[in-house]
C-alpha cells in the first residue's frame, strides 16, 4: 500500500488544520475515512483560504453590481466595460504569511499569483500596484523585510515586464510580527474574448502547462490560515519559489493560444495548486475532471499524488482545450519552451478522480469540497465606540511648520521613493504618471493602448482609523481611492479589496471584520463604486496579537483623455489655492495625535459618502474644463501636509491663510474627509461652481516663492521640507545592520 | 525606413521600440523570433530591452549566443544600423559590436527612474537631432547599467567621440559616466536608458523623439 492509500486519523486531520467537527463532515459525506491524499484535498479546500469559511455571509452584503460590471466576484479577477470594445481586468491579492517568512520569493510570487490571475481571464497585464505594511521603523526585523519584499516585487515585476505603477507602504508595531503584502494587478482585453474557468465537454482534454511541479510550496493555502508563532521561520519549505522569466513566457504562450478558438477553459493554479484549479474547473463548470498524475510534468521523481496535488510550484496553468485543438496549443507552448502535457479529462461524474500507477488514488464529489465545505456565522461582537479627541488638548507642542518638518518625515508620510525607484515603473511604454507626487499623483495613470484614454488606479487604506472604529475606516478606506481616482480626473469605476484581519474566532477580530465590511457597503452603495474581486486573509497574528484590520481597497477609474489627467504637482506661481470641501478640524487618530502625542485610539473622521459625491464630482469637472492646474486629495496629515506635498513636488512655494475660529492645529492637520486642495488661476469660476454645485469651497492661498508661509510668516523653505520627506527610508535602510 | 525588432525569450520591451518606430516612421517594424537565422531587409535594427533568457547566467550573455545573432552581425557589419537599449546594450557589448561590459549597479540594486543626460552629436545619426551638448531626461530602468572597459578602451571611446550619452549624475557607478556608446563607424549605438520610452506627448516625456527622427532622417 502507497503512503498515499494509508488511511488516516482523527490527529492526521487535526495536523492538517482541520477541526474535530469538520473530520467528522468529511467521514459523512465520503462515508468512509479518507486517504492522505484525500484527506490533504480537504484540508487545502476547507481551509480558510480557499474556502472563505468565516467571511463569505459578510462579503456577500458588499454590491457587486453595476451596468458596467461584466464579472464580479467569484471569478480569478474582476471585470469591467470601459468602451471601445474594451475591459479591465483586475483583483488585490495577500502574500502575507509568505512574505514574512521568506520576504524576497514571497513577495515575488504574490506579484506572480496575482499577474496569473488577471492573464488568465485573457488580458494582458499592464500595471501593478502593491499596498504594503510593515513594523515599527526600528523593530530588528523591518529593515530585512521591507529590502526583501521590496526587491521581490521589483524582481519579479522588472522580469515580467508589467510596470509597477503605485502603491503604499505603511509602518505600525501592529504588523512586527506579520507584514502585509498585497499586490494588485490589472489587465486589459476585449471585451467579448473574457475567458472563464468553468470545465464543460465530457471527454474533452485537460491540459497542464507552464513549469514543472516540484516540492515547494506545499500546504501554503493551510499556512496562511494559521496563526504564527514560535518557529514559524521552520515554514519556509512552504513558500514557493518564482521564477518570472518562465512567467513572462507563460504570458505570451496564453495571450497567443487565447486568440484562437483552442481554449474552453482556463484556471492558473494558485493556492491549493492542482487541487483548487482542478476543483474550481469542474465545480464551475458542474462536471468531473478525471486526472492522471503520471502524466503531469515534474521537477522531480518519486512525487507521491498527494505532493503533486498540493505543490504550489509557480507558472503553471490548467485549461479544458476544444477537442482537436491539442496541437495548436502543444506547438505554441513549445514555441515558448514551456512543459505541455495532457493529464486528464472532463467527465460527466460530478467528482474528481485521480489515478497514479494505474490506481485510483482519489475519489471525490466536487459537491463536499465546494458546496457542503463548512461556512461559519462567527460569534462577533462590535468594536466599542472610540472617544472623540478634545482638540483643545492637543496643542502644537511647536512652531506649526517644525511640526509640519516632522511629519513629512514620519514613516507613513515620508517619501517611499527608495522603494519604488527599485521599480520599472514606465516599461510598456504607457505611463503617464507612475509612483512619487514629483511625476506622478494620487493615482497612477496608464494610457489605454491605441486609444486616448487612460486608466487611473490606486490602493488605499488607513489601518489606523480601523481599529479605532472599523465601520469608519472600511468606509474611509473605499472613498479615499474614490477620492485619489478623482483628484487624476477619473471617473472612479470598481473596486477590488483585500482584507486582512486576526483570527476570526475571536470575536472581537470578527467585529472588525463586519464592522469594516458596513463601512464599505455604505461607502460603495453612494459611490456607485461596485466591488468586482477581492481576498480574505485572515489569522494575521503572531502569539496571539492581531494586525491592525486593514481593510486595504484597489480602486480603478477612467479618463476619457489622457493628457487631461491631473497631478498634485504645483505648476505655476501667482495661482490661486482653492479648499474644497468643508473643514471641521477633525484630529482624531490623526497622524498629528499619532506622531505627537503617540495617540490612535481617539475616533477617526466621520465618512460623509454624499459629501464624498459631490465634492469629487465638482472636483472631476473643474480636471476636464481645464479649470484647475493641480489638484491633491487630503488624507493623512490635512491640509498643510498636502500643500507641502504639492509645493515640494512642483518646487513652487506658497503662502496659506489661517482663518479665525478654528484653533491652529485643526485648521492646519485635521483629517476632516472629502476634500481637496486645488491650484486655479480662475478662482471666481472655481467659486461659482462649486456655489452651483453647493460644494463647500474657499480661497486659502497662493503659489509663489520657494518656502511654505502661514499668513506670511512662519516660512519654511522646500529644501528643507524635502530634505525632512526624503531622508526617512534611506537613513533608515543604510542603518548599520 | 524599414526596421526590425529582435524578440528573445523574456524581451519586455519589444512592443515598446515597435510602438516608438510606428509612431515615428508610419510603419511598423518586423518583429524577428530569436530562432530566425535571416533577416529582413531593413535599414535599422532594433534589440531591445528587458530580461533574455531571463537574464540567467549572465545579462546578455545567452542572447547573444541565440540563432538570430549571426545574421544581426552581419548586417551590422554591412553598415545596416543596430540599436540596443537597455538589456539591447547588454547583448551588443556580450556579441562584440560594442566594447566593455555592463556590471550590477554600484548600489547593487535596480534602478527605476528618470536621469538626466548629456548627448554628444559627433557626427553620428542616432544622435543628429538633438542639439550638441544638449541635456535631455530620459527613463532608466536596470539592474545591471554599471559600465565597465579598461583605461585604454575608455580614453580611445572618449578620444574618437564615441560617448553618445553621458549621465550627468552618474547613477550606476558607469565609468566615466557613459550612459550610451556607437561603434567606430557610427552605426551602432548601445544605452542603458529608454528613448522608446519618450516619444509620446501624450505621455508627457519626449527626449527620447530626436534619437528617432535623426535615424528616420539619415536612412528615409
Amino acid at each position: 500500500m502507497t503512503a498515499a492509500m494509508e488511511t488516516v486519523t482523527l490527529d492526521t486531520a487535526v495536523e492538517h488544520g482541520l477541526t474535530v467537527d469538520e473530520y467528522a463532515l468529511i467521514l459523512k459525506l465520503l462515508n468512509r475515512p479518507p486517504n492522505l491524499t484525500e484527506l490533504g484535498i480537504f484540508s487545502v479546500m476547507w481551509s480558510e483560504h480557499c474556502s472563505y469559511k468565516s467571511s463569505r455571509r459578510w462579503l456577500k452584503q458588499l454590491p457587486t453590481e453595476a451596468p458596467w460590471v461584466i464579472q464580479g466576484p467569484g471569478e480569478n479577477a474582476g471585470v469591467i466595460d470601459i468602451g471601445d470594445g474594451l475591459a479591465a481586468i483586475f483583483k488585490m491579492e495577500s502574500h502575507n504569511h509568505p512574505s514574512f517568512i521568506e520576504p524576497y520569493q514571497g513577495a515575488a510570487t504574490g506579484v506572480g499569483g496575482i499577474l496569473r490571475d488577471v492573464f488568465t481571464m485573457g488580458a494582458r497585464p499592464i500595471a501593478n500596484l502593491n499596498a504594503l505594511r510593515f513594523g515599527a521603523p526600528d523593530h530588528p526585523k523591518t529593515r530585512h523585510l521591507v529590502a526583501g519584499v521590496v526587491a521581490g516585487i521589483g524582481g519579479y515585476g522588472n522580469c515580467v515586464g508589467v510596470p509597477t505603477v503605485g502603491g503604499e507602504t505603511n509602518f505600525h508595531p501592529a504588523y512586527n510580527g506579520n507584514i502585509l503584502v498585497n499586490a494588485m494587478t490589472v489587465g486589459l482585453a476585449a471585451a467579448d474574448r473574457i475567458f472563464y474557468s468553468a470545465a464543460a465537454g465530457p471527454g474533452n482534454p485537460v491540459v497542464y502547462v507552464g513549469s514543472k511541479t516540484g516540492r515547494d510550496g506545499i500546504h501554503g493555502a493551510t499556512m496562511a490560515s494559521a496563526e504564527f508563532g514560535e518557529g514559524s521561520e521552520e515554514k519556509r519549505p512552504t513558500v514557493q519559489v518564482g521564477d518570472p522569466f518562465t512567467e513572462k513566457l507563460l504570458i505570451e504562450a496564453c495571450l497567443e493560444l487565447m486568440a484562437t478558438d483552442a481554449i474552453i477553459a482556463i484556471q492558473d493554479m494558485g493556492a491549493a495548486g492542482l487541487t483548487s484549479s482542478s476543483v474550481e474547473m469542474a465545480d464551475k463548470g458542474g462536471c468531473g475532471i478525471e486526472l492522471d498524475l503520471d502524466r503531469v510534468p515534474c521537477r522531480e521523481t518519486g512525487m507521491s499524488a498527494y505532493e503533486i496535488m498540493l505543490s504550489e510550484s509557480q507558472e503553471r496553468m490548467l485549461m479544458v482545450l476544444r477537442p482537436g485543438r491539442e496541437d495548436t496549443a502543444r506547438a505554441i507552448f513549445e514555441k515558448w519552451e514551456l512543459d505541455f502535457a495532457i493529464i486528464g479529462r472532463v467527465t460527466d461524474s460530478g467528482h474528481l478522480v485521480l489515478r497514479k500507477d494505474g490506481a485510483v488514488v482519489a475519489d471525490i464529489g466536487v459537491g463536499p469540497l465546494v458546496d457542503q465545505a463548512p461556512t461559519y456565522d462567527r460569534p462577533w461582537t462590535p468594536t466599542p465606540t472610540a472617544p472623540e479627541a478634545d482638540v483643545a488638548d492637543f496643542p502644537l507642542p511647536d512652531a506649526p511648520e517644525r511640526v509640519l518638518t516632522r511629519l513629512l518625515g514620519s514613516p507613513d508620510l515620508a517619501s517611499k521613493a527608495w522603494i519604488y525607484e527599485q521599480y520599472d515603473s514606465q516599461v510598456m511604454a504607457d505611463t503617464a504618471a507612475g509612483p512619487g507626487l514629483a511625476e506622478g499623483g494620487d493615482a497612477a495613470v496608464v494610457r489605454i493602448q491605441g486609444t486616448s484614454k487612460a486608466l487611473a488606479m490606486t490602493t488605499d487604506c488607513t489601518p489606523r482609523y480601523c481599529r479605532a472604529d472599523p465601520e469608519r475606516g472600511g468606509a474611509q478606506a473605499v472613498a479615499e481611492a474614490w477620492r485619489n481616482l478623482t483628484a487624476a480626473g477619473a471617473k472612479p469605476l470598481a473596486i477590488t479589496d483585500n482584507m486582512n484581519f486576526g483570527n476570526p474566532e475571536k470575536p472581537a477580530i470578527m467585529g472588525q471584520f463586519v464592522g469594516a465590511i458596513q463601512g464599505m457597503k455604505n461607502a460603495c452603495e453612494v459611490l456607485d463604486f461596485p466591488v468586482v474581486s477581492g481576498n480574505v486573509s485572515l489569522y494575521n497574528e503572531t502569539d496571539g496579537e492581531a494586525i491592525l484590520p486593514t481593510p486595504a481597497i484597489g480602486g480603478v477609474g477612467l479618463i476619457d483623455a489622457i493628457g487631461q489627467h491631473m497631478t498634485p504637482r504645483l505648476k505655476r506661481a501667482g495661482e490661486t489655492l482653492m479648499l474644497i470641501g468643508e473643514t471641521n478640524g477633525h484630529l482624531g487618530c490623526s497622524i498629528y495625535l499619532q506622531q505627537l502625542f503617540g495617540e490612535e485610539r481617539h475616533r477617526p473622521p466621520p465618512v460623509l459618502p454624499a459629501s464624498e459625491r459631490r465634492n469629487g464630482n465638482l472636483v472631476r469637472r473643474l480636471i476636464v474644463r481645464g479649470l484647475v492646474s493641480a489638484a491633491h486629495d487630503l488624507s493623512d496629515g490635512g491640509l498643510y501636509v498636502a500643500l507641502a506635498e504639492m509645493a515640494i513636488a512642483g518646487q513652487i512655494g506658497a503662502d496659506l491663510e489661517v482663518p479665525d475660529g478654528l484653533p491652529l492645529q485643526a485648521w492646519l492637520f485635521g483629517e476632516d474627509q472629502a476634500r481637496y486642495l486645488v491650484s486655479t488661476a480662475d478662482p471666481g469660476e472655481v467659486e461659482a461652481r462649486a456655489e452651483a454645485a453647493g460644494v463647500p469651497c474657499r480661497a486659502v492661498g497662493r503659489t509663489g516663492g520657494d518656502a511654505l508661509t502661514l499668513n506670511g510668516a512662519n516660512a519654511i523653505s522646500l529644501d528643507t521640507l524635502r530634505a525632512a520627506h526624503e531622508s526617512f527610508l534611506p537613513e533608515l535602510m543604510a542603518r548599520a545592520r | 525606413m524599414k526596421s526590425c525588432v529582435i524578440v528573445f525569450p523574456g524581451s519586455n520591451c519589444d512592443r515598446d521600440l515597435a510602438t516608438a518606430l510606428t509612431l515615428v516612421t508610419g510603419t511598423a517594424p518586423t518583429m524577428v523570433w530569436h530562432r530566425e537565422m535571416a533577416l529582413p531587409d531593413v535599414d535599422l535594427i532594433g534589440v531591445p530591452g528587458g530580461f533574455s533568457y531571463g537574464d540567467y547566467l549572465r545579462c546578455g550573455a545567452v542572447a547573444a549566443q541565440s540563432p538570430v545573432m549571426p545574421a544581426v552581425v552581419e548586417a551590422a557589419k554591412r553598415g545596416v544600423r543596430v540599436l540596443g537599449i537597455c538589456n539591447g546594450f547588454q547583448v551588443l557589448t556580450e556579441i562584440g559590436l560594442l566594447p566593455g561590459i555592463l556590471m550590477r549597479n554600484q548600489e547593487l540594486s535596480f534602478i527605476g527612474k528618470a536621469v538626466e543626460l548629456e548627448v554628444k552629436r559627433e557626427g553620428s545619426s542616432f544622435t543628429s537631432s538633438y542639439e550638441d551638448d544638449t541635456q535631455i531626461r530620459l527613463p532608466i530602468a536596470h539592474h545591471d547599467g554599471n559600465y565597465f572597459a579598461d583605461d585604454e578602451t575608455l580614453d580611445r571611446l572618449e578620444g574618437e567621440g564615441l560617448v553618445a550619452f553621458r549621465y550627468v549624475d552618474n547613477p550606476n557607478g558607469s565609468q566615466r559616466d557613459i550612459a550610451g556608446i556607437v561603434n567606430p563607424e557610427r552605426t551602432v549605438l548601445g544605452l542603458m536608458p529608454h528613448p522608446e520610452r519618450a516619444v509620446d506627448p501624450a505621455l508627457g516625456q519626449t527626449d527620447g523623439r530626436p534619437l528617432f527622427d535623426g535615424l528616420v532622417r539619415a536612412l528615409s
